[in-house]
């Protein structure tokens, strides 16, 4: 017998995909309706849980079962899933403001609980679905609807926050980078508890080439920095290279350093120190930026723990007996009734 | 093993046999009043007397020691007959400090007997309390029936051989308090000695001390004949049948154990702490080798987040929270019911609005129940009457939700909480099973699952859980289209979804029993309650017709909907009386509904009602 085979069509409902045309998002749902089917999994076995924003429409377009819940909540209703359900692949479908904004609070909660939640979170760094306000992600400065003078808002580095938040798997892409995209849904997949994965998505309505510095033909060959598991971390044609200075990660020429102070990439360090620092090196998608996984270390996953309490209470007790919690605080008996009360 | 105290010779002081008696513990929070009140309800339960109990103490943890605020007490009704509240007005008060004497002498009976620790009448405390001059001394306790204790001294040298030193010896005058009064009331000693051991049984010191203690309060009133007369209440002629004395909190948790069982579903409970609904969490989270996940979330919104998910993948699924924590769920419970998925959301409330009175009792929540929620939301709604009725009502709620793809809102308060009762224990094999069917295979045409294809009977949607091969399928909070669940903006569409929804909760109706009026079915006046305050109705009714006037009584447990038959019932009095701990809640509800002249009887003072402000508002109605 043969494992069965997918196509992406397996994975494609027959609702109508109502992104912007040239929105990022259709990048992001080929790839990764892709890498299911190139998994060999039967797609009951996948959840897609997304909040608000255009990102959470994400669901209705993949033929798994999903929801489309309310403003920020998908982790935490995510997690409910993950903790009754281990057998479940389970994802989570955000964007900036839904993630990082109104559900910032889910998002660390269950990054540090390591809920087997894979969330994908596209930063187009604007609010695309209420029409063009800046985001927890915008850059300082930003002239929006709602910031017409300029946002005064600093924005978070979402890498930063993950690994802060005790993340055990934090990464960063491109929505055009389909290669890339897919090498990291393959790792976080693999990966046992909560997965973060920044996706630069591109807003073309409201927010064009924000990312061009790491998408344009010139531009990226000097600022893309790809981190490449056990390679020393080089970019620009390996002009430049990054080197570990006082605690910071530092862009130095490639020449004018000892190859063997050149800073080897290894995500699975359990501090996470030189993970954070790697974060650093930008705030934004301006300049050298790093892509690919920053973080990947092993801690139990929150289910597994749950169900490992369960499994030890009945082992220890025995399975539970109604009749004898109901009696459990002391009881007693009245024989026969009498006429006495009123 | 422990045994009844044996004392060198029985006591010699008379005593008299009375039917009730309502004892009050108060002291500092520190004193451990509630301890010493739930073991005197225990010992008495185990005895076979009726009980019931009201616990009240500072929202804070522990406010000054010796003040007003930081005062603590727990109140004990016990009975040789069928009672239904915890009293009116204590006939015994026990004063650990002049705080706890200042607060609740005003309450005792007068000739009710006072126990007071002398020990504690010091300059500083009795200032704290603000009194002048000394009360033991000045007269004010003229009227009543003293019983004077230098507490802290005889605790000191009961304990003094135990092991226990600095702070911890005063912890144990509770027990000694605790003895006293077992000898004052009759009480058996032994289960209140047996439950020190074995709660303190990890530090045999204090479980020695606190024995020691009990010990020599016990002997003091013997050896002393602290008073004149001691007291005697006979067991209780019960019903026929195994009991156990429990709070509302402790049976809605094994209400919510008993329902995963009968439906065969894991039960998940994810919540957020809040007083005063932590309790069921404590308790749930003890019985994991019943297959229980709780889930302490990172706030509310996230308690019922979580429990979303729990419902979708296929556990019986419940939020709890307390007025404050389900405003914030509100979103949440909104989705759960555009969503049709099963859900128990509880709400013990509690004093509001914000933060309110965090410890005490109001059933202010009832119109946030009902329409509280944006958009066209009704669901159903269920209160709980009294401490042991939690655990039927919860298997109601569950078998509801279940039943009809709902969430289902579950009123309790802290009355019904942290008050407690005998509980005639239920044949738990004789329960009805919740039968559950999963959706198993595709509903539509060409193999295709259609989430929204309704039961003919009930209106629920089917229920197909993640894993299942071939039923694929999204839900989410975008208007759906009937059928398909896809989401849809057409306006026709909307009209026959929210219809439809209200239609489905309104259905419900056929599984709400009828209402059975009790007491005098020819009287003018009915009174109709619904919650906590049925023990101080059922009692006030009692009062009314030993005054020679007849007054019927009714009870919702159904607010949404309400028993088809109350109407009818509602028509058939002159006049109907509504008391709640509101400003009018339900009455609103009852005259926008049903056209009626409902008036009201509205309290809004943290406690509960007293028997007699209801029965004197029924008699002067009468007249």
């Amino acid at each position: 017998m043969t494992a069965p085979t997918y196509t992406r069509a397996d994975f494609q409902t027959d609702q109508e995909v109502r992104w912007c045309p040239g929105c990022g998002d259709y990048t992001i749902l080929a790839s990764v309706q892709q890498f299911l089917a190139g998994l060999g999994r039967p797609r009951e076995e996948f959840v897609f849980v997304s909040g608000i924003g255009c990102a959470a429409r994400f669901p209705y377009y993949m033929n798994t079962y999903g929801m489309h819940s309310i403003h920020g909540r998908a982790p935490a209703i995510a997690s409910g899933i993950a903790a009754t359900r281990p057998d479940l692949s389970i994802w989570v479908i955000t964007g900036d403001g839904d993630a990082l904004s109104i559900g910032g609070n889910h998002l660390i909660h269950s990054l540090r609980r390591n809920v087997n939640l894979k969330i994908l979170m596209f930063n187009n760094q604007i609010y695309g679905l209420t029409k063009g306000q800046y985001s927890p992600t915008s850059e300082p400065g930003k002239t929006t609807k709602s910031s017409p003078y300029g946002s005064i808002d600093y924005p978070f580095n979402p890498v930063s926050l993950a690994i802060g938040a005790e993340a055990t798997f934090v990464a960063r892409t491109l929505d055009m980078d389909r290669g890339h995209t897919q090498e990291l849904l393959q790792a976080a997949y693999d990966h046992e508890g909560s997965a973060f994965i920044e996706i630069y998505q591109n807003c073309n309505v409201f927010n064009d080439k924000a990312f061009i510095q790491l998408t344009g033909k010139e531009e990226r060959v000097h600022n893309r920095i790809d981190l490449e598991i056990g390679k020393p971390i080089v970019f620009d044609d390996g002009a430049k290279a990054i080197v570990l200075r006082e605690g910071q990660a530092t862009i130095v020429d490639s020449s004018k350093v000892d190859p063997g102070a050149i800073l080897v990439h290894d995500p699975t360090r359990p501090d996470p120190a030189v993970a954070f620092a790697l974060s650093r090196l930008s705030h934004g998608p301006y300049g050298p930026t790093p892509l690919g996984i920053f973080r990947n270390v092993h801690r139990p996953t929150y289910e597994s723990q749950m169900n490992a309490q369960i499994d030890a209470a009945r082992e220890k007790l025995g399975e539970g007996d109604l009749s004898r919690l109901i009696t459990s605080q002391g009881t007693w008996t009245v024989k026969e009734a009498s006429s006495n009360g009123g | 093993m422990a045994d009844e105290i044996a004392t060198a010779e029985p006591t010699t002081t008379p005593s008299e046999t009375l039917d009730k008696v309502v004892i009050r513990f108060a002291g500092d929070s520190g004193d451990g009043m509630q301890v010493a009140g739930s073991r005197f309800t225990d010992a008495s339960a185990l005895f076979g007397n009726d009980l019931a109990t009201l616990p009240s103490f500072p929202a804070e943890i522990r406010a000054p020691a010796g003040t007003l605020p930081g005062v603590s007490s727990f109140q004990v009704q016990i009975a040789d007959f069928d009672i239904l509240t915890a009293g009116d007005q204590p006939d015994c008060l026990i004063a650990m400090n002049p705080a706890a004497l200042k607060k609740n002498l005003k309450d005792l009976r007068q000739g009710g007997t006072l126990v007071v620790n002398t020990d504690t009448f010091d300059e500083r405390n009795l200032a704290k309390a603000g009194y002048d001059k000394d009360p033991i001394e000045d007269g004010t306790l003229e009227g009543y029936r003293v019983i004077k204790v230098p507490m802290d001294e005889l605790t000191k040298e009961a304990v003094k051989d135990t092991g226990v030193s600095g702070r911890s010896v005063l912890r144990s005058k509770n027990f000694f308090a605790l003895g006293l009064l077992a000898w004052l009331f009759h009480r058996p000693t032994k289960p209140t000695i047996e439950w020190a051991q074995k709660k303190f049984s990890r530090t045999p010191e204090v479980a020695a001390a606190n024995v020691a203690a009990f010990q020599a309060g016990y002997t003091f009133g013997v050896a002393t004949e602290a008073a004149k007369i001691t007291f005697e209440i006979k067991p209780a002629s019960l019903r026929a049948g195994t009991y156990t004395n429990v709070n509302g909190n402790t049976a809605l948790a094994w209400g919510l154990i008993a329902a995963s069982k009968l439906s065969g579903l894991p039960l998940f409970y994810g919540t957020y702490p809040i007083t005063p609904a932590s309790d069921i969490l404590h308790e749930l989270a003890r019985h994991k080798n019943f297959g229980v996940r709780t889930f302490q979330a990172e706030d509310e919104i996230a308690g019922v987040g979580t429990a979303i998910g729990a419902a979708f993948a296929g556990s019986l699924a419940v939020t709890g929270s307390s007025g404050p924590g389900i405003a914030l769920k509100s979103e949440g419970i909104s989705l759960a019911f555009m969503m049709e998925l099963p859900l128990i959301v509880i709400n013990v409330q509690r004093g509001g609005p914000s933060t309110g009175l965090p410890t005490k009792p109001e059933q202010s929540d009832l119109l946030f129940s009902l329409y509280g929620r944006h958009g066209e939301s009704p669901i159903p709604v269920l209160a709980i009457a009294s401490p042991s009725d939690a655990f039927d009502m919860t298997i109601e709620a569950a078998r509801i939700a279940l039943k009809y793809m709902t969430p289902v809102l579950l009123l309790s308060d802290n009355q019904v909480a942290n008050g407690s009762e005998p509980w005639m224990l239920p044949d738990v094999d004789a329960i009805p099973p919740i039968d559950v069917e999963f959706a198993r295979h595709p509903n539509g045409p060409n193999a295709t699952f259609l989430p929204y294809m309704r039961d003919i009977d009930t209106f629920a949607r089917p229920w197909a859980l993640p894993g299942t091969p071939g039923l694929e399928h999204r839900i989410g909070g975008l208007e759906k289209e009937a059928i398909t669940g896809n989401v849809s903006y057409d306006p026709g569409n909307h009209q026959l979804m929210t219809d439809t929804r209200a239609w489905k909760v309104a259905n419900i109706v056929n599984d709400v029993p009828d209402l059975e009026v009790n007491g005098d079915e020819d009287a003018d006046i009915l009174v109709l309650g619904w919650g906590s305050t049925f023990g101080s109705i059922r009692a006030a009714a009692r009062r009314v017709r030993l005054a020679g006037e007849k007054v019927a009584t009714t009870h919702l447990r159904y607010l949404n909907p309400m028993p088809q038959n109350l109407g009818e019932i509602l028509h058939r009095y002159d006049k109907i009386l509504i008391p709640e701990l509101n400003t009018g809640q339900l009455r609103k509800v009852i005259r926008a509904e049903f056209l009626i002249d409902a008036k009201g009887l509205n309290k809004i003072a943290g406690e509960p009602f007293k028997v007699s402000e209801i029965a004197g508002k029924i008699l002067e109605m009468i007249k």
